[in-house]
């Protein structure tokens, strides 16, 4: 048992920290929420010219053959500087589906524009508030989808998007439309984090191309790979909001003192740095799962992710308090992230629909089957 | 990042399951509630004892001990793998926890040569039970408080005062005793550190029952006891260094006792499967499932959490931050998984039937879990630990630091 990262992980890990550091900055932040520009193409692009885009693809596809635990490393640090980038659509989710459902044709055609940047394939699997395989009315009919998919995260953004719509005999599978094709329609909706744009897409008509390996345990297994890589992106999001939640209760003085010296702010900062680690230990788990193919995903992509959910959750919420007044201000950093998690938490889905996923999993599956 | 076994500790684990297959029978579920935890009584540790001398014999005892003191040399991580497999056996609760991993380490790192002879080899076979005599009446979270006074005379010591929450001390036969020799210095400075024979009649022990009905700890008064000098661990007045060894070694078997054992939180599928609330299976019950959902992932965090601090120790490595938050966790879940045990008995929340049914055995996890919140530093301790150790926040303001401790 090894539960820790390789000395070459923790340097692709400071490689990445400084990179990531020098473009997607809180100034960057605030001056996308500000004019409501979304995708930060700058840093995706620095990503991309640093290979890092083609992390997970192995050389034959044009990437450098790392796995799932290089991916974590990413999503924590693209977490911790809110890097206005589709990380968990194109890396976590696409990239993934075309490896283990596509054809040798999409991964020749998709994967290398990947790579480079050019090509961002969004990920619409989320209608009526609800997530695929369970919740899906698009419908595929003779190579043709129709119907709406919302929200889809940087869905005006991306050149692609990948659709879950159910196929002719009604079994939820996953296809890949073109979004220049015809008959697409998008409209950008008002996200709480206005950083992260998202979008309704409605499909008339428009041709799309089946991944042939998909089918709802498919599209499960994406989800609980997304869910463990998305877990990393908010702890490196909630361990930010604490540090610097941590260094102005050091800063700030009241009563003659740092308030950080007051136990009722320095047991809540300790709170939250518990929350985060109990949430990192479920990661590296996951992250393990994934990266071996171990049989217990399902049950550690969801504690993995409802640890992160609260953890998030209560970083940001608590930070914004012990801001006080400052906290509660447009020009102060603690509403990034809590926007950002906000965000985070509804592309992958809350709480209820994981909570349900770990039960549907260790107590109902056991239950019926006996 | 591996969490399977590697090669070496597969066949460790296939070799223990091995002895333990031979020398054990598997658990069938009808043990006892355990409403303690060490040995409840002296058949107890009669039977705990013949087991800790089967496994030193057999080399299976004192598992992370240097094999110059007798013990395997074995990793934290097979420390683990050896408690995952001794768990699953009908075993006698272990007594010797303290001396082996709380007195054992501390007196190979302070103590004498003759101190190391007469002292690990009989607490490796059980031969020895230890308990530690550190908190008082006035001294628990605030440790360097303590009253009880050691003076010298001659070439010995007379050692008076009071002990309590000592766990283990009414069937121990020895102990590790902080006491105050010099009053004249700050609280930190003027402490020393020695080991005690429980069996003087200078030491009387009186057990304290707890509110979940057992009684696993004591309030041990000390008068007059003398010892000569040779029972020192350490130097004179650098009893808080050695005292510091003792709680840093029992922080780490917290930490590997922890990724071992305890009531799991899918128990409560099993149970809520079996009961109905609101007319329904538990199990199909929104609230119910929910609390479940949580109490898996946060456990699920706990372990892990604790494979974090084995792979660190087993790197060498100082255990990280993540050790802090194992304590402060685990008491306040199971605190919260007892008290919704009992609630899913509905109206007869609480209200056990049968000795060791649903209910008893939630409502024990209920009530000893406040004993997991203070025990080893509470709560608001760990808090504060954290607070200031690992996110570098202002010290509390300490009115006591600088003042001898006898202007206190």
């Amino acid at each position: 048992m090894n539960f820790g990262f390789s000395e070459e992980q923790d340097t692709i890990r400071e490689t990445l920290a400084r990179m990531l550091g020098d473009h997607a900055t809180l100034e960057v932040a605030h001056n996308r929420l500000d004019s409501g520009e979304g995708f930060d193409t700058a840093t995706w692009s620095a990503l991309a010219e640093g290979g890092w885009l083609g992390l997970a693809m192995s050389e034959e596809e044009g990437g450098s053959g790392m796995g799932a635990v290089e991916l974590a490393i990413l999503a924590e640090e693209i977490g911790r500087c809110l890097a206005a980038v589709p990380f968990i659509p194109v890396l976590c989710m696409a990239v993934p589906a075309l490896q283990s459902a596509g054809t040798d044709d999409q991964r020749k055609s998709l994967l290398p524009g990947i790579a480079e940047g050019r090509t961002i394939i969004a990920t619409a699997l989320a209608e009526g508030g609800g997530l695929a395989p369970d919740t899906v009315s698009a419908k595929v009919t003779r190579d043709r989808l129709s119907g709406q998919k919302t929200p889809v995260t940087f869905g005006a953004e991306a050149t692609h998007a990948l659709v879950a719509a159910t196929d002719e005999e009604g079994t939820p599978r996953l296809y890949l439309a073109d979004l220049s094709a015809s008959g697409v329609t998008t409209r950008a909706l008002d996200p709480v984090d206005r950083t992260r744009p998202a979008a309704e897409i409605v499909f008339d008509n428009t041709p799309v191309e089946l991944l042939p390996g998909s089918d709802p345990a498919a599209i499960k297994r994406l989800l609980d790979g997304a869910a463990v890589l998305a877990a990393f992106e908010q702890i490196g999001l909630a361990e930010r909001v604490l540090a610097l939640t941590t260094a102005y209760a050091r800063e700030r003085h009241a009563f003659g003192r740092p308030i950080g010296g007051f136990q009722a702010v320095k047991h809540r900062l300790a709170d939250m740095f518990a929350k985060i680690e109990l949430a990192r230990s479920n990661a590296f788990f996951g992250a393990w799962a994934l990266a071996s193919g171990d049989n217990r995903l399902p049950e550690a992509a969801a504690v993995a992710r409802l640890t992160a959910l609260d953890a998030v959750q209560f970083a940001t919420e608590e930070s914004i308090q012990l801001h006080g007044g400052v906290g509660f201000t447009w020009a102060a950093n603690p509403h990034l992230f809590l926007r950002r998690g906000w965000q985070l938490k509804a592309e992958l889905g809350p709480t209820a629909i994981w909570r349900e996923r770990l039960l549907g999993h260790l107590a109902d599956a056991p239950r019926t089957a006996s | 990042m591996d969490f399977s076994d590697s090669p070496e500790e597969a066949a460790f684990r296939a070799k223990a399951r091995e002895w333990l297959d031979a020398n054990a029978t598997l658990r069938d579920g009808s043990e006892k509630v355990q409403d303690h935890f060490m040995a409840r009584d002296a058949d107890e540790v009669a039977r705990a004892r013949d087991w800790q001398a089967r496994k030193a014999e057999a080399g299976w005892a004192g598992l992370t001990w240097p094999r110059a003191f007798g013990g395997r040399g074995a990793t934290p991580i097979e420390q683990v793998i050896w408690n995952q497999e001794e768990g699953r056996y009908a075993v006698p609760p272990n007594a010797f926890l303290i001396g082996i991993g709380l007195v054992g380490p501390t007196v190979m790192i302070h103590g004498t040569e003759d101190q190391k002879t007469a002292i690990l080899p009989r607490a490796l076979t059980g031969e020895n039970i230890w308990c530690q005599l550190f908190s008082e009446p006035a001294a628990g979270s605030d440790l360097a408080g303590i009253r009880t006074r050691a003076r010298r005379d001659g070439n010995d010591w007379v050692i008076s005062g009071q002990k309590v929450w000592t766990s283990g001390a009414h069937y121990s036969s020895h102990g590790i005793l902080l006491a105050r020799t010099d009053p004249s210095v700050p609280k930190h400075k003027g402490m020393t550190m020695f080991l005690v024979d429980m069996s003087d009649p200078a030491i009387e022990t009186r057990p304290i029952r707890q509110i979940s009905g057992g009684a696993s700890f004591n309030e041990v008064f000390i008068d007059d006891l003398r010892v000569p000098d040779s029972a020192r661990l350490g130097g004179e007045s650098e009893g808080w260094k050695v005292a510091l060894t003792t709680l840093m070694n029992e922080r780490f078997s917290i930490s590997v006792g922890r990724a071992s054992g305890g009531a799991r939180a899918e128990e409560l599928i099993d149970l809520a499967a079996r009961v109905e609330r609101n007319g329904r299976p538990a199990i199909e019950d929104g609230e119910a499932r929910a609390r479940i959902a949580d109490f898996i992932a946060r456990q699920r965090g706990l372990e892990f959490t604790s494979y974090r601090v084995m792979t660190s120790l087993s790197r060498g490595e100082a255990p990280g931050e993540e050790g802090s938050i194992g304590k402060l966790l685990l008491g306040k879940l199971r605190q919260e998984m007892g008290a919704f045990g009992m609630e899913l008995a509905g109206t007869a929340a609480g209200v056990s039937t049968a000795a060791g049914d649903d209910t008893a055995r939630w409502r024990n996890e209920y009530l000893t879990a406040p004993g997991n919140r203070v025990a080893g530093g509470s709560d608001e301790i760990q808090r504060t630990i954290i607070g200031e150790r690992i996110l570098g926040l202002p010290p509390e303001i300490r009115v006591d630091k600088n003042v001898p401790f006898s202007e206190l």
